[in-house]
């Protein structure tokens, strides 16, 4: 899998990059206008992280050249302004997801996860890990061939931490994504806590090969045993 | 004290004076005029008396004022030589109709002196004269009627002008009370044509449009500040975010790191809060639809169960009518949503969370800590009950702000040990 992030600020992009290489892509990388124009005019990706403010040009041109070659249903914009126009431009110029910095590593995952099962095209949509499987057409898990009955919270966050396999998942990230928070509030998240705990005691009694690994009171890992 | 009062107290103080002093004057004007004329039929009498007298043969001394008003008596030459005519005013007893018996009256008398064939003769006449008391006792009640008259048609004009002339200021003034910096899309003005206020008219706008620009800019350093910040908060994230997944860290690294990147996280909650206040107030959103506040409580009640539970709450919803409201759908969930998280947050282990949706309100009550917050702050900007707490104190500010935009009212009681927070649809 290849993927090129186009992203001015140099710290990011290669923090983002460390982190992409960890998921095994290959990754490459751009910094302004000119060498991201370059780039995706010769080679193919199966995604694109695109920064909207670029030196030199606007990433809505890099997008606007990916839709004239039909290569823009890849792209995951990354940028700093919330905005609802530039969002609205980005989704009708045919990008993928708009994604606002600042943003967690384990979304950034799970969105790139997203675009990319989508190209496979093989019908498949199942997420697998160790006894695991997470069927995200019929929404529902069997672990060893033997179903497990999840509620929805428990199905999301299963399927998050799957599409995060070995890497931390932090308390807010999962918050913001499973729970919708989105505001300033969120002064408590041990009730992350007893959902994990529930899910840990349904790996248990079906004897999965996974399990959940506390990362320092941030958040958890996915692992197998 | 009102303008027009003021005016009138001055006008009537002074109106008095001037009819006092206009009074005195007129006053002795009058009687020295009419000094003059009976000086001037006493003249003529003392004429006419001589005249009649020289025809005579002899004249027979008449030493009292009789029908004739005058008195004659002989006098030696050299006293009749020196003697002038002499004016002078004395009180003489008179008796008319209504008077039981003679009384003092003032009178005129002139004194003189003629020679009758080497005789000489005092002659003195009268007539009778205006009465002082009684002059001044007229003078002084028509003059009293004038100030009235004065004072009452002041107050008449001074109405008929302020209704009219002022009218453009008070309208003025009624709009610029209502005037909100930010909020309020008309500055105020007045149709007039009166220099001095189209001159404040002129001199508000000004400060006006100088404080909004001010306000403007402000609001656009929030703005750029916050967006500038995004791009070094995310690389701080992630790099932490790395950094703890790194192999072979000691607990004591890790746990370091931990707190840094929750503080981090802090950070950027904070700065999303203030750049959705500051969208709100720049009405970034103005999506409206139609939506079910039923649907939406319903919907964001679930998604805090899990909260909820944690914490041992009850979170109770009583529907009491449909309400659908006309906003932004994302507005909408915000405000809901920071409404139930701060009732939830803000509670105590196994407290109870009661939402009720009336005809044309919603109203958040919840347990917490005893006592009632103060209502006036709690709206603010920053505020916090409690110091220790993570929120970011901005979850309240933006339900006020989104309650601004669309004209709701949001407001803040404590009854029966019970936090309440009210929003109140009026066009629902």
């Amino acid at each position: 899998m290849k993927v090129l992030i186009i992203e001015d600020e140099a710290e990011l992009r290669e923090t983002l990059k460390g982190s992409l290489v960890k998921e095994d892509y290959i990754v490459e990388t751009a910094g302004d206008f000119r060498s991201a124009m370059d780039k995706v005019s010769v080679y193919d990706y199966d995604c694109i992280l695109l920064d909207i403010m670029l030196p030199g040009g606007s990433g809505l041109q890099v997008l606007d050249l990916l839709k004239q070659e039909g290569k823009s249903d890849n792209v995951i914009i990354i940028s700093a302004k919330d905005s609802l126009d530039d969002k609205l431009r980005g989704l009708e110029l045919g990008a993928d997801d708009y994604l606002t910095k600042p943003f967690h590593i384990a979304e950034l995952n799970a969105r790139i996860k997203a675009v990319l099962r989508r190209k496979q095209r093989d019908g498949k949509n199942t997420l697998a890990m160790g006894n695991l499987l997470l069927d995200l057409n019929d929404r529902n898990l069997s672990i060893a061939g033997e179903p497990v009955a999840l509620n929805r919270k428990e199905f999301d966050i299963l399927n998050y931490f799957l599409l995060n396999k070995n890497r931390l998942v932090s308390k807010s990230a999962l918050a913001e994504h499973v729970w919708g928070d989105n505001t300033d509030q969120a002064d408590n998240l041990d009730f992350i806590y007893s959902q994990i705990k529930n899910l840990r005691k349904k790996f248990l009694t079906k004897q999965a090969n996974v399990d959940f690994e506390a990362v320092y009171g941030i958040g958890y890992k996915l692992v197998e045993k | 004290m009102k303008l027009a009062n003021q005016t009138l107290k001055y006008l009537s103080v002074s109106v008095l004076v001037v009819i006092a002093l206009w009074s005195t004057i007129f006053y002795l004007f009058m009687l020295e005029a009419i000094h003059d004329n009976i000086d001037e039929e006493l003249e003529n009498q003392k004429r006419l008396i001589i005249q009649e007298l020289a025809s005579e043969a002899i004249v027979s001394p008449d030493l009292e004022f009789g029908i004739n008003n005058y008195k004659v008596r002989e006098i030696p030459e050299q006293q009749a030589i020196k003697m002038q005519n002499v004016y002078k005013d004395t009180m003489l007893y008179k008796q008319d109709d209504d008077d039981p018996e003679p009384e003092l009256e003032p009178v005129r008398m002139l004194t003189t002196a003629f020679e009758h064939k080497g005789h000489y003769y005092e002659l003195s006449i009268i007539n009778s004269m205006i009465e002082e008391s009684d002059l001044i006792k007229n003078l002084f009640y028509s003059v009293l009627i004038l100030f009235v008259l004065l004072v009452v048609s002041i107050v008449l004009i001074n109405k008929v002008v302020i209704e009219r002339l002022w009218s453009p200021l008070y309208y003025f003034l009624d709009q610029l009370t209502k005037f909100r910096l930010g909020k309020s899309d008309d500055k105020p003005s007045m149709d007039t044509n009166i220099v001095e206020f189209k001159d404040l008219q002129l001199a508000v706008t000004t400060l006006i449009r100088h404080n909004e620009e001010i306000y403007e800019q402000q609001k656009q350093f929030i703005g750029n500040a916050s967006h500038e910040l995004q791009t070094p908060l995310a690389i701080m994230i992630n790099k932490l975010e790395m950094m703890v997944e790194t192999e072979g860290l000691q607990s004591e690294q890790a746990n370091a790191i931990a707190e840094v990147l929750n503080t981090a996280e802090r950070l950027v909650r904070l700065n999303k809060s203030l750049l959705l206040l500051t969208k709100i107030e720049n009405r970034q959103f103005l999506n409206n639809e139609d939506l079910s506040l039923n649907t939406l409580v319903t919907n964001i009640v679930e998604e805090l169960e899990d909260m909820a539970t944690f914490k041992n709450i009850t979170i109770q919803v009583q529907q009491q009518l449909e309400l659908n409201l006309s906003l932004d759908s994302s507005l909408a969930n915000i405000m809901v949503s920071n409404l139930i998280r701060n009732a939830l947050f803000h509670n105590i282990e196994g407290g109870e969370v009661d939402i009720t949706i009336t005809e044309n309100a919603l109203l958040v009550a919840n347990t917490g800590v005893e006592g009632p917050l103060d209502a006036e702050q709690v709206f603010s900007r920053f505020y916090k009950s409690d110091a220790s707490s993570k929120g970011t104190g901005l979850g309240l500010a933006i339900v006020q702000a989104i309650c601004h935009l669309y004209g709701f009212e949001v407001s803040y009681h404590y009854d029966q040990s019970k936090h309440i927070f009210k929003l109140n649809f009026p066009s629902a």
